[in-house]
């Protein structure tokens, strides 16, 4: 059988496959232009998604179904990819121009994952769908490791275990979901998403012991609680412009596969129990932690849990779960693109205490990781979070489901206790133990500071501020990545309906 | 019944002046925030600018009064809630949000005071700031924390009243959290803690409602026409809680003293004044508006939380040692008597609520600038310490004498109408219950009247202590934030009616519905 292929609706994978040979051909011919390259390349692939949103077209069609659907909502997460990954690159450029990573393999594998969440947001099977989540995170095992050191310094294996911790858990939950794939099949004999169901008479256990082994191999991928253990984890040890995309593409690539499940197979209930233990233990094991990325990694645990919440409800929220999933994407990698502005090129994710201040000392930066952490926590100023949160509950409470909407209000709350304490602590003065000992002495008493006039100190406030500050330079594609970042959070906020608009 | 028919009430003139209610002071606060460091007392002036301009433009707002005033019959039945201006604008259709505002009686008062209060403490921040951060980022919170209440007072759409609901959190703890005094950072993440608790609620309360009904919209939604008895009965239990812990209600009140004791002096007002009012307000508006019929099933308990509150309250005063924790305390007991008149359901009862905010708002907000002046100038708020004010500063006793004796309720002055009219309310309302719930209330009323002349004895009398000698005179900045406050609360006291004017309408239309 001939099958006539429409290359136009595959001109989003053309640009994101080529990106990535395109990178790989640079970097072994000229070994430079590597990064320019795949952000243009990322740049033609949302392009060719948009223009693919237009006039949509499938291909690769069976008699009733397609391989390869292109709806409004796979444009929106093909877009989000190629955005996600610009922006992991452009947060990348100041440690790959230190050589801590190698350039080419670094933009190669990156954009290599890109063109396997182009494949799943369009798949239209389940095998193309597990393939392309594993295009999407094969490369990232790599990812995770890849670090240079230079000669004299030392080296650490954090990089790498965390990269086969992540591998193996990874490995065991692809071998999951294909199991489950294959029960489905032996029980209903489909494998299109648009035709799946549970099978009926004797069938219908095999087929619900498959659903439930896909949502449970899909589950590992967005790190539900109880198969998260992988994700702190790795995230700790990883690069943090590597965590980014993991905790935001990687995550994403997982709510669309379980989008895709459980909208037609009956797993409520199972998607409904990995919500609550999701949300509530993410949140309660987020408020003891002391690093930085852990801390986001936890909440990016508890986020995932009240996108799995809006999943529980089946084909009713699958459009909730989705916002929220951008919402969250948009407002994670604010968050990571901070921190990595923060921490400098090459470093971790640090302690919580060396945030200290930091609000002080960088007006702007302070300013977006408020705003991002306000939006997670879904709150105003992040408007674009609160309505992530709404849509989850509205979504919820209109399906009947309000007991787990009050399960995800209860943990909004103690989210906030943790969000709040670490955007707090961005703006504490600063410490006085930063102070040399001698200033201490001659530092005015707090009752004489109302009255400038009657100060009489050996140190100007001032210049004392600028030798204890730890001004770091913001490169400027970091910059210009928080800089688009926050704005589209902002906007997003007030005009949440295009969202909505464009994914339905 | 088609209600787009009037969705632009009051003609364009009164759409622009409600959306400039909020876009002024938005429009400051970024302003004010992005100026640089060399112009923060600049910067400080320019927020009392925008703050003074939306003032000027709360008060415009009873314009289109005159040219539309009255009900209308609109063929298919009269509305509950008819606003003299209005604008509707779909804001996010997938979640039937509307950018619907509107200001009628019941929300006109509590407009003007939170411009009035904003401008007070931005000219406030003018003349001092409080330890701990720049004073331009303080005046900006406070013009985005006016946005929030002035937004949440007159939103007319059940989800933008939400979203308003949630903007005054974090300003409001970053006020705390950043100018309070030496445990604020707990206070501040209590307060934040407690009250997202309470919107959360609303936010399912409002839910309940919105996919019960079909719609956000407050018009259309008041007097809980269509909705069913269990759903009534599950939005009003929602909403109760949610706005109880605002209000604050006992036994939902324990953010409300440390938040007040931790705050600087103008988070404090705007706090007692303004923020506590989005409470009781959202119980009139949305709780008994939405759902009558939950309100009526529910009043019996609320009644019998608000006198135990005015007791309490009343009670704890009366052993408090600290003065801005004693002011903070009698909040929860006055607001006690603004519940105990929601939860009569009587048109004399939603009228005594609503004085009694205003009134609490002008009175409280006064006597915790009053705090503040003696707290900066003697650095001890211990009422052992502070004996023989009126030796030494004769002019900040008075005034603090005035404000306590307006807020124990003395006729003639604001606080008395709220708290007789309670009374009269639960009297009116009758049965053995309501009967007694009277009676408490009113010793609780004697009971404040107790706790604040122990207050004055204590503070104004005696012999100087150390604290209190060498006080600075009342400046001049001072005078000008208290003397609007002072006024008021004289000229609500004798002429109530500047408040309750043209609420009997919409009171009597709240209630009549009830069963």
């Amino acid at each position: 059988m001939i099958q006539s292929v429409d290359h136009f609706a595959l001109l989003p994978l053309y640009a994101a496959g080529g990106t990535a040979l395109l990178v790989l051909v640079l970097e072994l011919a000229f070994g430079k232009w590597v990064v320019p390259a795949g952000i243009v390349g990322g740049l033609a692939t949302i392009g060719a998604a948009v223009a693919l949103s237009l006039d949509s077209a499938s291909t690769f069609c069976g008699p009733a179904n397609c391989s390869w659907v292109a709806t409004q909502q796979a444009a929106v997460m093909a877009v989000l990819f190629a955005a996600l990954t610009i922006g992991v690159l452009a947060l990348s450029v100041p440690a790959l121009r230190l050589g801590i990573a190698p350039a080419g393999e670094f933009c190669f594998l990156l954009t290599s994952s890109m063109a396997g969440g182009v494949v799943v947001a369009y798949a239209g099977d389940l095998i193309t769908l597990i393939v392309g989540l594993e295009t999407l995170t094969l490369p990232l095992y790599v990812l995770v490791g890849l670090r240079r050191f230079a000669p004299r310094e030392r080296v650490t294996t954090t990089g790498a275990s965390a990269a086969v911790t992540f591998f193996l858990v990874s490995v065991v939950s692809t071998a999951l979901a294909l199991l489950g794939a294959a029960l489905l099949y032996a029980s209903t004999g489909a494998l299109y998403l648009a035709a799946l169901s549970g099978g009926e008479g004797p069938f219908a256990a095999l087929g619900a012991v498959g659903a439930a082994l896909l949502v449970i191999g899909f589950a590992f991928k967005v790190a539900a609680v109880p198969l998260h253990a992988w994700a702190p984890a790795t995230y700790d040890g990883a690069p943090i412009p590597v965590a980014a995309y993991l905790s935001t593409a990687s995550k994403l690539g997982g709510v669309i596969a379980l989008a895709a499940v459980v909208q037609r197979l009956d797993t409520g209930p199972l998607v409904a129990v990995l919500a609550v233990l999701t949300m509530t233990v993410g949140n309660l094991v987020a408020l003891r932690q002391t690093r930085m990325t852990r801390l986001l990694a936890w909440s990016s645990v508890a986020q995932a849990g009240y996108i799995l919440a809006a999943l529980a409800v089946g084909a009713a929220g699958v459009r909730a779960a989705m916002a929220y999933a951008v919402f969250f994407v948009l407002l994670e990698f604010l968050a990571f693109g901070v921190v990595v502005a923060l921490r400098g090129p090459g470093g971790d994710g640090g302690d919580l205490a060396d945030y200290r201040s930091a609000g002080r000392h960088h007006p702007w930066l302070g300013a977006a990781l408020v705003l991002a952490f306000s939006g997670l926590a879904g709150l105003p100023p992040g408007l674009a979070g609160l309505f992530a949160k709404v849509t989850v509950v509205a979504a919820l409470i209109d399906s009947g489901w309000g007991w787990l909407a009050g399960v995800v209000a209860l943990n909004a709350v103690i989210a906030l206790a943790y969000y709040v304490r670490v955007a707090a602590s961005l703006y504490v003065p600063v410490q006085p133990d930063a102070v040399p000992e001698v200033v201490h002495v001659a530092a005015p008493e707090p009752e004489h500071t109302a009255e400038p006039g009657a100060v009489a100190t050996v140190a100007d406030p001032d210049l004392l501020r600028a030798a204890t500050r730890t001004r770091v330079d913001v490169p400027r594609p970091v910059g210009a990545a928080i800089a688009v970042a926050a704005l589209l959070t902002v906007i997003l906020g007030f005009a949440p309906q295009w969202i909505f608009d464009a994914l339905s | 019944m088609n209600y787009e028919d009037y969705s632009t009430t009051g003609g364009w003139v009164a759409a622009a002046l409600l959306i400039a209610v909020l876009a002024v002071p938005a429009v400051g606060a970024l302003t004010v925030a992005l100026l640089p460091a060399r112009m923060d007392r600049g910067a400080r002036l320019l927020a009392t600018v925008f703050a003074a301009v939306t003032l000027v433009l709360t008060v415009l707002l009873a314009q289109p009064r005159r040219s539309d005033f009255g009900y209308f019959d609109y063929g298919t039945g009269p509305l509950a809630l008819i606003p003299w201006a209005a604008v509707d604008v779909p804001w996010v259709p997938a979640l039937r949000v509307d950018f619907h505002l509107g200001v009628d009686a019941i929300s006109y008062p509590l407009v003007v005071l939170t411009g009035l209060l904003t401008v007070l403490c931005c000219a406030y921040t003018v003349w001092r700031v409080p330890e701990g951060g720049r004073g331009r980022t303080l005046a900006a919170l406070l013009l985005v924390l006016e946005v929030g209440i002035l937004g949440t007072f007159l939103a007319l759409d059940l989800v933008l009243f939400f979203v308003f609901f949630e903007v005054v959190l974090l300003p409001m703890y970053a006020v705390i959290a950043g100018w309070g005094g030496p445990d604020r950072r707990r206070a501040a993440r209590k307060f934040v803690l407690f009250t997202l608790a309470g919107s959360v609620l609303l936010l399912l309360g409002v839910f309940t409602v919105v996919v019960a009904a079909g719609t956000g919209d407050l018009m259309v939604l008041t007097g809980g026409s269509d909705l069913s008895r269990t759903v009534q009965y599950s939005a009003f239990a929602l909403f109760a809680v949610a706005f109880a812990v605002k209000a604050p209600l006992w036994p939902l009140h324990t953010w409300l003293p440390d938040a007040h004791t931790e705050a600087p002096t103008v988070g404090s007002v705007i706090l007692a004044g303004v923020l506590l009012k989005m409470g009781t307000y959202g119980l009139i508006r949305v709780g008994v508006g939405v759902a009558p019929l939950g309100a009526a099933w529910a009043a019996p308990v609320l009644g019998v939380l608000a006198v135990i509150a005015i007791i309490v309250g009343s009670l704890v005063c009366l052993r408090q040692t600290e003065l801005k924790r004693l002011i903070a305390y009698s909040s929860v007991g006055h607001m006690g008597f603004v519940m105990l008149g929601i939860a009569t359901l009587t048109v004399t009862g939603i009228q005594a609520a609503l004085i009694g905010n205003v009134a609490h708002g002008i009175i409280t907000g006064l006597l915790f600038f009053l705090a503040g002046a003696i707290k900066d100038r003697a650095h001890s708020g211990a009422l052992a310490e502070l004996g023989g004010l009126r030796e030494t500063a004769p002019r900040l006793a008075g005034v603090l004498a005035f404000a306590a004796i307006a807020s124990l309720g003395l006729p003639g002055l604001a606080g008395f109408w709220g708290e007789a009219f309670a009374v009269v309310a639960a009297v009116q309302r009758g049965g053995p219950l309501w009967m007694t719930l009277a009676v408490l209330a009113a010793v609780g009323g004697a009971l404040t009247a107790a706790y604040f002349l122990r207050l004055l004895r204590r503070v104004t009398h005696g012999p100087a202590t150390s604290a209190v000698t060498g006080f600075a005179g009342v400046t001049r900045p001072e005078w000008l934030a208290w003397s609007p406050l002072i006024l008021l609360a004289l000229v609500v006291g004798l002429m109530p009616a500047l408040v309750l004017a043209a609420t009997s309408g919409p009171g009597a239309a709240l209630t009549g519905v009830l069963p």
